[in-house]
């Protein structure tokens, strides 16, 4: 491929054609004349090519979520072009030109590709169809608006011309400023859309970062240390470098890696190889230790997330009072694609071929490690099987890793983890434990709130700490409580929040703080309603009077659910209601117990999340997000002793299987509201819905996760 | 020694223990097929030996012998398989990790149960995870796949 410097890519398909976001480019490049700096990659947003091909460039990754499909709608829905001439690819690296505006970091996560992009892709798509038609009226010595253009094809009167026709002088045209169509001329925003890479993710041709397959590529397995606080004194790589296949032993930033031809060699060599490590200060850390220090740090209030009217008189005032405390442990990510990078260093440059969520940030440190420029890092985004946070590393731990072993090996690598190297190697979802005390008038109605969080900060040395710490707390430690409506309708309310440091690295999880704030607030809340002898629909909805959206989607749900008719013999239902990341959610969960096993038959679940691009992408987040906090709810634990991960594969950190599987029905409301995202909100409510649902079936209240009744 | 591979014979220079999935993805270049625990606990490796559907990462590759390995990639050249037209059809995949092995587990039951019903799904399936929770469309695929198959609709 050759660039010209009018920006048209050569290509097999012909003339590439690319269109760019007005607001990026200032003097785009004029025909004729040379431009006066080096243009941005002639393909920002969407080329289209003389075979009518239309390329959406994807600014984010795509994780499962959908994006590959719902972003091209976007652009697709503005362009009027033929939807089965859509295709997508990943962008490559490039701050300036694929930086979410808001964080300024190129990135995938906070639910926000499609609301973040809303705007962005769909003006890319208007404009170009602008362009289009302007080109083909000035063929044809008409007025633009004289011209119409639907599925690919601008007519005026009997004369038609395909994009892929006009393209090439479309793109020599400037971009003007567009209108958006109303949402009442969408065609395809809205509508059900099957997925766009099906066809490569059932016949296996779609490429993971661990299928990345380079000439001379060899594979890297690494040993890093054993426990959290423990670290390299040396190794011997004798035993190692007898494994056949085996070519090369070097050091990490951490550990040390065992580079050979193919995967099996290094790991053989990888197990075979002699390393000792200092182990950790004292007794190492312990989950079971620390778990008993957040309840003691839970049990006095912490730095302020938020404080209105007079908590402590009022809680001393009341005549009910309710006091619970709830906890949560630590979780892995475990995404089904074990965390792997290849890369490839030639002089000052490098390439890099992994699945992330952080591109901007890996290239940053990629270029740190080898003393360059982050220009001179090309980052190809693979799918990524599975992110739910662990692929956006703030340390980049995964790539840098990478990079490092290549340049230590002086050949291009590929590092994989095994599913070992995944559960234990941190990066996790961060432990907590929540005091809430809750003072009651003579109705049940709460008077006074006080809750106190206890936890690691998630957010402290990432890229996000200067938006979201503020003068000692983690708006994500806290995320879920200050705004809540049930708080928001309390007179007197803190929020207070201990953040301790640990050994153990902690990183985002779907959804983040609301995995652990949503548990113990839909708990409380359902605690406080059976103390008032109340029904726990009408005691939420009565609480819900000044937060509509949330009330409306918990009576959708309730409604769906069947709620107040009897359920099926040996069950009860439970519900829970969350906002976050823009969305509400409400879940009822329909639960069995057999044996002293949970068992969740029905997950019925109202999603607002304002406006719905793409009702059946919609259908499979808030299923897999469900399924994902169900993990979390029902068998989600690690177990730390001596610094040492317990848990290492799926046998003990069980994931959901198909035989766990509940049905779950998902109902939307376009209300119309902001947009929401969908990535993870879902995750939040289903804890607290089945822990509510067991309560209401064996009057147990069951405050930890996972949920456990013997 | 030698394997057979969705139809062509391979002269296999690797050690008898080396695990089939490594055989099939580091030295035949297959990479359909994949790897997600090396313990047999997520099916994401699911092959079939002689049309049953085995975990290949724990399968050494000397215990293959003249059995027939179908991989996904040997499921069909085009996607048009009874079972990827009702994954296609139900919309079933997410980030799609897991789901050659999901396919070929799905294919497998459906050889043995034309029609199964939800215990058979179960009772098949559980051993393939999906981190992504495509379960709910997984199941409804199978049952698509068994009308399909019956030429209904």
């Amino acid at each position: 491929m050759t660039v010209t410097r009018r920006g048209f890519l050569q290509t097999a398909s012909g003339l590439v054609v690319s269109f760019y976001v007005p607001q990026l480019v200032r003097g785009a490049p004029r025909p004729n004349e040379p431009p006066v700096a080096p243009l941005p990659p002639p393909n920002a947003f969407l080329r289209i090519a003389a075979d009518d091909s239309v390329t959406v460039v994807l600014a984010h990754s795509e994780m499962g979520q959908g994006i590959w499909t719902g972003l091209a709608m976007l652009i697709a829905e503005e362009l009027d072009c033929d939807w089965a001439k859509v295709r997508c690819e990943h962008a490559p690296a490039n701050l300036a030109l694929y930086a979410r505006p808001s964080v300024g970091i190129q990135m995938t996560g906070g639910s926000a590709s499609t609301r973040s992009e809303f705007d962005r892709y769909r003006t890319v798509g208007a404009s170009a169809k602008d362009m289009l038609v302007r080109a083909a009226a000035a063929r044809w010595n008409v007025a633009p608006r004289a011209c119409r253009a639907a599925n690919g094809i601008i007519t005026h009167g009997a004369r038609h011309l395909r994009y892929g026709e006009i393209a090439e002088a479309a793109m020599r045209l400037e971009p003007a400023k567009v209108a958006l169509k109303p949402p009442s001329e969408w065609k395809l925003i809205g509508t059900k859309v099957r997925r766009l890479d099906t066809p490569e993710k059932i016949t296996g041709t779609a490429t993971f970062g661990i299928d990345v397959q380079l000439p001379g590529c060899r594979t890297a397995v690494i040993a890093r240390p054993p426990a959290f606080g423990a670290a390299l004194i040396d190794f011997d790589a004798a035993a190692a470098l007898r494994v056949p296949g085996v070519e090369n032993v070097v050091r990490t930033a951490t550990g040390v890696a065992v580079v050979a031809n193919q995967f099996w060699a290094a790991k053989l060599g990888r197990d075979a190889l002699v390393v000792r490590w200092r182990a950790p200060e004292g007794e190492g850390f312990s989950t079971t230790r620390y778990a008993a220090e957040l309840r003691a740090l839970a049990m006095k209030p912490g730095a302020i997330a938020t404080e209105i009217g007079k908590v402590d008189e009022a809680l001393d005032a009341a005549t009910t009072r309710l006091e619970a405390l709830y906890e949560v442990p630590y979780l892995a990510h475990a995404p089904m694609e074990p965390l792997n990078c290849t890369a490839k260093i030639d002089g000052d440059r490098c390439e890099i071929w992994t699945g992330t969520q952080f591109q901007s940030v890996d290239q940053q440190a990629a270029a740190q490690i080898l003393g360059t420029t982050p220009d001179k890092v090309t980052i190809h985004t693979t799918f990524l099987g599975g992110g739910f946070g662990r692929r956006a590393n703030p340390q980049s731990d995964f790539v840098a890793e990478a990079v490092i072993v290549a340049k230590n090996a002086g050949v291009p690598v590929k590092v994989v983890w095994t599913r070992e190297d995944d559960i234990r190697g941190g990066w996790y979802r961060p432990a907590y434990a929540h005091r809430v005390r809750v003072a009651v008038d003579a109705s049940g109605r709460p008077v006074a709130w006080d809750h106190v969080v206890a936890g690691q900060s998630i957010l402290t040395g990432t890229p996000f700490e200067k938006f979201q710490v503020k003068n000692g707390i983690d708006g994500s430690s806290v995320e879920g409580l200050a705004d809540s409506p049930y708080l928001a309708g309390t007179q007197a309310r803190r929020v207070s929040l201990h953040s301790p440091r640990t050994p153990v690295p902690v990183q985002w999880w779907r959804s983040v703080g609301n995995t652990h704030t949503a548990f113990a607030i839909e708990s409380m809340v359902d605690e406080l309603a059976h103390a008032a002898g109340k029904d726990p629909l009408a005691y939420r909805l009565a609480l819900l009077a000044t937060a509509p959206r949330h009330a409306a989607a918990l009576r959708l749900a309730a409604d769906k659910a069947g709620w107040g008719t009897p359920p099926p013999a040996g069950r009860a239902r439970g519900l829970a209601v969350h906002g976050c990341f823009g969305s509400i959610i409400a879940e009822v969960a329909e639960v069995s117990v057999d044996g002293g096993r949970i068992r969740v038959h029905a997950v019925t679940c109202a999603v607002d999340c304002g406006v719905p691009v793409n009702p059946l992408g919609i259908e499979a987040q808030v299923q897999g997000s469900i399924v994902y906090g169900l993990t979390a709810a029902l068998h989600g634990k690690l177990t730390i002793e001596g610094g040492k991960v317990v848990e290492s594969n799926f046998h003990d950190y069980r994931p959901l299987r198909m035989f766990e599987m509940p049905h779950i029905a998902v109902h939307l409301i376009a209300s119309g509201a902001a947009m929401g995202g969908l990535g993870e909100p879902a995750t939040a409510p289903i804890a607290p819905a089945v822990a509510n649902a067991v309560f209401a079936l064996t009057r147990r209240r069951l405050r930890t996760l996972p949920l456990q009744l013997t | 020694m030698k394997i057979e591979v969705n139809g062509a014979m391979h002269e296999i220079a690797a050690g008898a223990e080396m695990p089939l999935l490594w055989v099939l993805r580091d030295v035949l270049g297959l990479v359909g097929t994949k790897y997600g625990c090396g313990m047999a606990q997520c099916g994401a490796c699911t092959v079939h030996l002689d049309g049953n559907p085995v975990r290949s990462c724990i399968t050494p590759v000397g215990s293959v012998g003249t059995r027939a390995v179908t991989t996904i990639e040997g499921l069909s050249a085009d996607g048009s398989h009874t079972v990827q037209r009702a994954w296609t059809e139900t919309d079933v995949v997410q980030c799609g990790y897991c789901q050659s092995g999901q396919i070929m587990t799905a294919v497998a039951l459906l050889a043995k149960r034309p029609d199964p019903d939800d215990a058979d799904i179960d009772a098949a399936m559980s051993g393939n995870v999906c981190r992504c929770g495509t379960y709910q469309r997984v199941r409804e695929a199978i049952h698509l796949a068994a009308r399909l198959q019956r030429g209904g609709k």
